[in-house]
């Protein structure tokens, strides 16, 4: 026995198809989400967009500069590094890595967090007491440099940045669903269902969960910008993704020896990662107002 | 108002207790200290006597004890790299690091808060929207690609500013701008938001109706109150910009703790790290603490609940 048709009554129809009419006028949505698409076909596209291979070295065109340059040539659009990899193929490939660790991450942590906030604001009293002390608690341990020790002494790899990342971002998912689950808690169609004999599990998938998908969209989307930023940073401090994976990161770390002649080696890449991390704002930031309620009169 | 101060001293002691348990499991995430510390070249006997030399080979529990009463009394251990006390090279970097934080936080706020209260009495201007842009990139800047485009600016193209060390005010500037940049958007668009929130309040428009100054309301009325939650904000960047130093401070070439957390983690120097990953969270939450403490004061609301 179920209480399914109760929870649309306050409005769990797809994100979709209510933003449909309204999204064309959001232009800062619009503008995020278009960049958003464009650099996730650069990732998934990136063995075909690519002109060389991001590995490959070629001695002869060590630190070519870019086209428009002088000195470039279009065989390297975007010039050549320290040891003649064709860095357009770089930023291709590194787009891949970025968006990869974003996912990855937000995965990891919306479990953990989204978990952790709708127990403590489902159940709340003891339960929600250990919880908010242990959100607390995580707020107090400074993220970049226990991630970088953590790494450091686990070893650097991909699976290790991303698990570590994962473990230890989780902190605004259990706030803001703590949050929701705590407001929704005692709604009617709630206090339905548990008449109804439903179990604590059925309630929290059926009923809260679908009630809370929008925020939890919008802390999600945010949550990819802080990871590809902390990912990036990791690498640029040499405890990241190892090298020679093209990570912007690493890329800009090792464009470092050159910054009094080659500026290009650092400003292409954290480009990239401005605008990559600029157009996943946006986009979260477009979402809250398209979804929160008190953005709906505007 | 004194209860309020105790019980939130309570809880931030069980707050440093179970943080120090954290920072101190950090040591067992690579495995075995002992084997890493006589590395790739020591033998089965250089293990057992580093066991026994630094007491690895006690219960954990006993272990966990004495590095936290060490900590109390102010021996935070010994560092592996230096051989000398950690709290002997710890206090002068952490200084260094606490004084550009300091004057980082403070330019955030004088940033901050002005932009955020002009975009909040005009909302959907020119003003509004250039805070909003400010805000939008600042968010999405990584500090470490921010420092190095500085660098580039003014000390590569136009050498105007020194680009490494920390020797005269010059050298402060460049740092600073990284830190407070990092800083001041939440600040701003919290400022902003509370100050449209208490703007559309009812006393606000009694104070309004009544005649008074429309400047003597704004900064006597309104402002104290949009700025609550920005105390609370303004601490807690605080505690994360020293933490966020270790970027800013490797690109700036600056002898401060967050570097010498790099370096420490780069020699695997696990008491260094340790003592660091403590120090910036009980910073965090004395700052949290303090930040509280002072909203009890403003707000007498908070007191109760």
């Amino acid at each position: 026995m179920t209480a399914a048709p109760v929870a649309s009554a306050v409005g769990a129809k797809p994100i979709v198809t209510r933003i449909l009419p309204r999204w064309r006028q959001h232009t800062g949505f619009m503008l995020g989400f278009s960049v958003l698409v464009v650099f996730a076909l650069m990732a998934i596209l990136a063995p075909l967009l690519a002109p060389h291979d991001p590995y490959a070295q070629d001695l002869m065109s060590r630190m070519r500069p870019p086209v428009w340059m002088e000195g470039g040539s279009w065989d390297h659009p975007f010039g050549a590094d320290q040891v003649g990899r064709d860095y357009l193929s770089r930023i291709f490939y590194g787009a891949r890595i970025s968006l990869f660790v974003g996912l990855c991450v937000t995965l990891l942590s919306c479990l953990i967090g989204t978990t952790l906030g709708v127990a403590a604001g489902y159940f709340g009293g003891r339960v929600d007491t250990v919880i908010s002390f242990l959100i607390t608690a995580r707020l107090a341990i400074p993220v970049v440099l226990v991630a970088l020790a953590v790494v450091a002494l686990v070893g650097s790899s991909l699976q290790v940045v991303i698990a570590v990342l994962g473990l230890l971002l989780w902190d605004r998912f259990a706030i803001v669903m703590r949050a929701t689950t705590q407001q929704i808690r005692s709604a009617d169609f709630i206090v339905a269902a548990k008449v109804q004999g439903a179990s604590h599990l059925q309630i929290v998938v059926q009923e809260i969960l679908p009630n809370v998908v929008n925020n939890l969209l919008v802390v999600a989307t945010l949550e990819i910008a802080q990871a590809i930023v902390l990912e990036a940073a990791l690498s640029f401090l040499g405890i990241g993704v190892p090298a020679p994976t093209p990570s912007w990161g690493l890329m800009i770390a090792e464009g470092r020896a050159d910054v009094f002649f080659d500026p290009w080696l650092i400003t292409i890449p954290g480009a990239f990662l401005f605008v990559l991390v600029l157009a996943t704002n946006m986009t979260g930031d477009g979402l809250r107002d398209l979804t929160a309620p008190e953005g709906r009169n505007r | 108002m004194y209860r309020y101060i105790l019980r939130r001293s309570v809880s931030g002691l069980l707050l440093i207790l179970a943080v120090s348990l954290a920072t101190f499991f950090l040591m067992f995430a690579g495995g075995d200290p002992a084997t890493r510390m006589a590395g790739e070249s020591g033998s089965v006997a250089d293990i057992i006597r580093i066991r026994e030399a630094y007491g690895f080979d006690r219960p954990i529990i006993l272990q966990y004890l004495s590095w936290l009463g060490g900590f109390l009394t102010g021996d935070l251990g010994r560092s592996l790299y230096f051989d000398l006390p950690v709290s002997s090279i710890l206090v002068e970097r952490m200084f260094t690091t606490m004084r550009l934080g300091a004057c980082a936080i403070l330019l955030a706020v004088a940033i901050g808060v002005p932009l955020g209260v002009a975009a909040g009495c005009h909302p959907n201007t020119k003003i509004d929207r250039f805070a909003l842009l400010f805000a939008v990139v600042g968010q999405a800047m990584p500090t470490f690609w921010f420092a190095l485009l500085l660098v580039i600016a003014f000390s590569v193209t136009f050498p105007i500013l020194p680009s490494s060390g920390l020797d005269s005010w010059k050298h402060y500037i460049m740092p600073m701008v990284v830190l407070s940049y990092f800083a001041a958007p939440a600040i701003m668009r919290l400022t902003r938001s509370g100050m449209i929130g208490v703007l559309d309040t009812d006393y606000i428009r009694t104070a309004r109706a009544m005649g008074i100054v429309p400047r003597k309301v704004l900064m006597k009325y309104a402002l104290r109150n949009a700025l609550i939650p920005v105390v609370s904000l303004a601490a807690a960047q605080f505690g994360y910009m020293l933490a966020g130093s270790v970027v800013v401070e490797s690109v700036f070439a600056i002898h401060g703790a967050g570097r010498l957390a790099w370096e420490s983690i780069l020699r695997s120097d696990l008491p260094v790290i340790q003592a660091l990953v403590l120090c910036f969270s009980l910073f965090y939450i004395v700052l949290t603490f303090l930040a509280d403490v002072v909203n009890a004061w403003l707000d007498p609301r908070m007191r109760i609940s």
